[in-house]
């Protein structure tokens, strides 16, 4: 069975961030709430495995 | 109380250029006595390239300034004779912590490699290092080496023809003029060079600012870099505090935009904050404070037909990343031995493009690097603060996102990829040292390479055979051979040849890697040389 991947796994990591940062130029905040739950599902489609959704929908809602 | 940055060390003194009918003519005019301009100075009398440089003041610079000094710029100070005395005065270090709000969310090695005579980073005050480079030129001067150092001379005018530039300076005796075949500024950010030839230094304004305090104390601290993202000490801004020699604590405080600065930079402010980022009971002395805003920019080119520039007048950059003072080192590297080859006849003028190419290339990497530092460390936006935060939060539990933050991404050599100089490459061999790259150093029999290296042309054999010299119309490149039967620990092969049975590297003055191969071929190696010399 899979598990969410916890380790460090992207390449280029401050390209990415960047990348992150511009796709949001621009937009309000409604804007780019929006554009990140878009992002959140297509991401999770691409993943598929209900087990790593799964945990990552908990590491994300952990909280201190 | 006298510390060093009050003694004038070059105090003006009449030269006979302001007694002369007309304006004495020059090699080389090295205009600011700050670290890139004394290094470069440095370098070209070493090379026998007589060398003015001016200054308008006749002190090292006032306060700390520029603390961190990577391990290229300290191999390059090596190759000049002022290695020694930066690592032995400085701090080493090796480990960070990261801190969000009120707690640590995680640490960091640089996890030095082993190999090396020199370490990842030092830190230590830009004053020392003036001061050291100071004592080269009055060593390079009692050997009878041709570097002259004027204090307390203000450029006040420059112009230019196609055979070379002519300034007027003043001084305490009034203003004279001499000429030179080359004039480089080394004049700083403002440089006035740059204001009096109209030239534009363009790029990215950051709307911030930051409290520098330079305090002494005695303190148990570690010798770590500690950053604090949205501490309770400094709420919705940062905070650095890291170590330099002396008991000297260098402290950083974001403030942000709208800012009173007179009220900010009263000892009682920063007492306060002092205080509430280390404990009501600690004991200081303020040495230094300023608040200082940055840009990141860069001119066009950094030549303009006979002026040159180096470092900040060139470009600037934001100081997470240790990126200005170390790359101004490296821009003054890469010029001084291209300034002697065309001096001498062997080159032509169009070398010099190659030093606009390749030190607009590592400006744009630092430029790239140090903005992105910026954005992560002041959120222009709520989305980008958003997930900034979220970054540190996940930090604390999960790897995953350490990498993304940043803090800054300490400054590391520039690799002249898609130089005009390079010439073959020898795919079987490790990137790392592919052409474009600065030579990577390893220990040798007797020593370390890039000490055997110094500032001319050598061809690097290892395993291979060549003869001991090959020259290009009077430019010796002289072998050096090594065997990887005394390369007990494997660094050389593991750094020079990979999976190459054997290795010769043709190296640049500036110890960067001009071309392969696994074999010695005549021909290849002479093209190879005429490439780099720009011809």
């Amino acid at each position: 069975m899979n598990s969410l991947n916890t380790k460090a796994n992207i390449k280029s990591p401050d390209e990415f961030y960047a990348e992150l940062l511009a796709v949001h130029e621009g937009l309000s905040k409604a804007e780019s709430d929006a554009l990140n739950a878009r992002l959140i599902l297509l991401l999770a489609n691409h993943i598929g495995d209900r087990q790593v959704l799964s945990e990552a929908l908990q590491a994300a809602r952990r909280k201190d | 109380m006298s510390k060093i940055f009050e003694v004038p060390l070059y105090p003006y003194q009449r030269s006979p250029d302001q007694d002369a009918r007309a304006p004495v003519r020059h090699k080389v005019v090295v205009v600011g006595a700050g670290p890139v301009g004394l290094a470069l100075a440095v370098d070209l009398a070493m090379q026998d390239v007589p060398v003015v440089v001016v200054d308008e003041n006749d002190k090292v610079s006032w306060g700390s300034r520029a603390i961190c000094f990577a391990k290229r710029p300290l191999e390059i100070l090596d190759r000049l004779g002022c290695g020694d005395p930066m690592v032995d005065k400085g701090v080493v270090w090796n480990l960070g912590k990261v801190f969000f709000d009120k707690r640590q969310v995680f640490d960091f090695n640089l996890l030095t490699e082993q190999g090396h005579k020199r370490p990842a980073f030092i830190n230590l005050q830009q004053y020392y290092l003036e001061q050291y480079l100071v004592d080269r030129v009055r060593e390079l001067q009692a050997e009878g080496k041709p570097i002259e150092l004027r204090g307390g001379s203000k450029v006040l005018d420059v112009s230019q023809d196609e055979s070379g530039a002519e300034l007027t300076i003043d001084t305490p005796d009034g203003p004279y003029r001499i000429s030179a075949e080359w004039v480089v500024a080394c004049d700083g950010a403002a440089s006035p060079i740059r204001t009096l030839l109209g030239l534009e230094f363009t790029g990215r304004v950051f709307e911030d600012n930051f409290l520098i305090a330079d305090v002494v104390m005695e303190a148990d601290f570690p010798t770590e870099r500690w950053f604090w993202f949205d501490p309770p000490f400094n709420r919705g801004q940062s905070a650095l505090l890291h170590k330099q020699p002396d008991n000297v604590w260098r402290i950083d405080f974001q403030l942000g935009w709208d800012i009173d600065r007179e009220k900010e930079l009263k000892p009682e402010n920063i007492d306060r904050r002092l205080k509430a980022m280390l404990g009501d009971e600690i004991s200081y002395q303020l040495e230094w404070s300023s608040i200082y805003t940055f840009q990141c920019r860069r001119m066009e080119r950094f030549r303009e037909g006979r002026v040159l520039f180096a470092g900040d007048s060139a470009h600037q950059v934001s100081p997470f990343g240790a990126r200005g003072a170390n790359s101004g080192l490296q821009d003054a590297d890469n010029l001084a031995w291209k300034l002697r080859l065309i001096m001498d006849g062997k080159s032509p003028l169009t070398l010099l493009d190659s030093y606009d190419a390749e030190r607009v290339h590592g400006a744009d990497e630092n430029i790239l690097n140090s903005s992105r530092s910026t954005d992560f460390i002041t959120p222009k936006s709520e989305i980008s603060r958003i997930f900034r935060d979220a970054v540190l939060d996940l930090s604390e539990r999960y790897e995953a996102t350490r990498p993304m933050v940043n803090s800054g991404r300490l400054s590391v050599p520039c690799t002249y990829d898609g130089s005009p100089l390079n010439g073959p490459d020898c795919a079987a061999m490790p990137e790392r040292t592919r052409p474009g790259s600065p030579m990577v150093d390893a220990p040798v029999p007797g020593g370390w390479l890039l000490d055997r290296l110094g500032s001319a042309f050598h061809l690097l054999t290892i395993d291979a055979e060549a003869p001991d010299t090959v020259s290009v119309d009077g430019v010796a490149c002289q072998r050096l051979a090594l065997s990887t039967s005394d390369d007990h620990d494997g660094y050389l092969r593991q750094r020079y040849l990979g999976n190459a049975a054997a290795g010769v590297y043709l190296v640049r003055p500036d110890q960067h890697v001009a071309a392969r191969w696994d074999h010695y071929d005549a021909a290849a190696v002479k093209a190879a040389l005429g490439k780099a010399m720009g011809r």
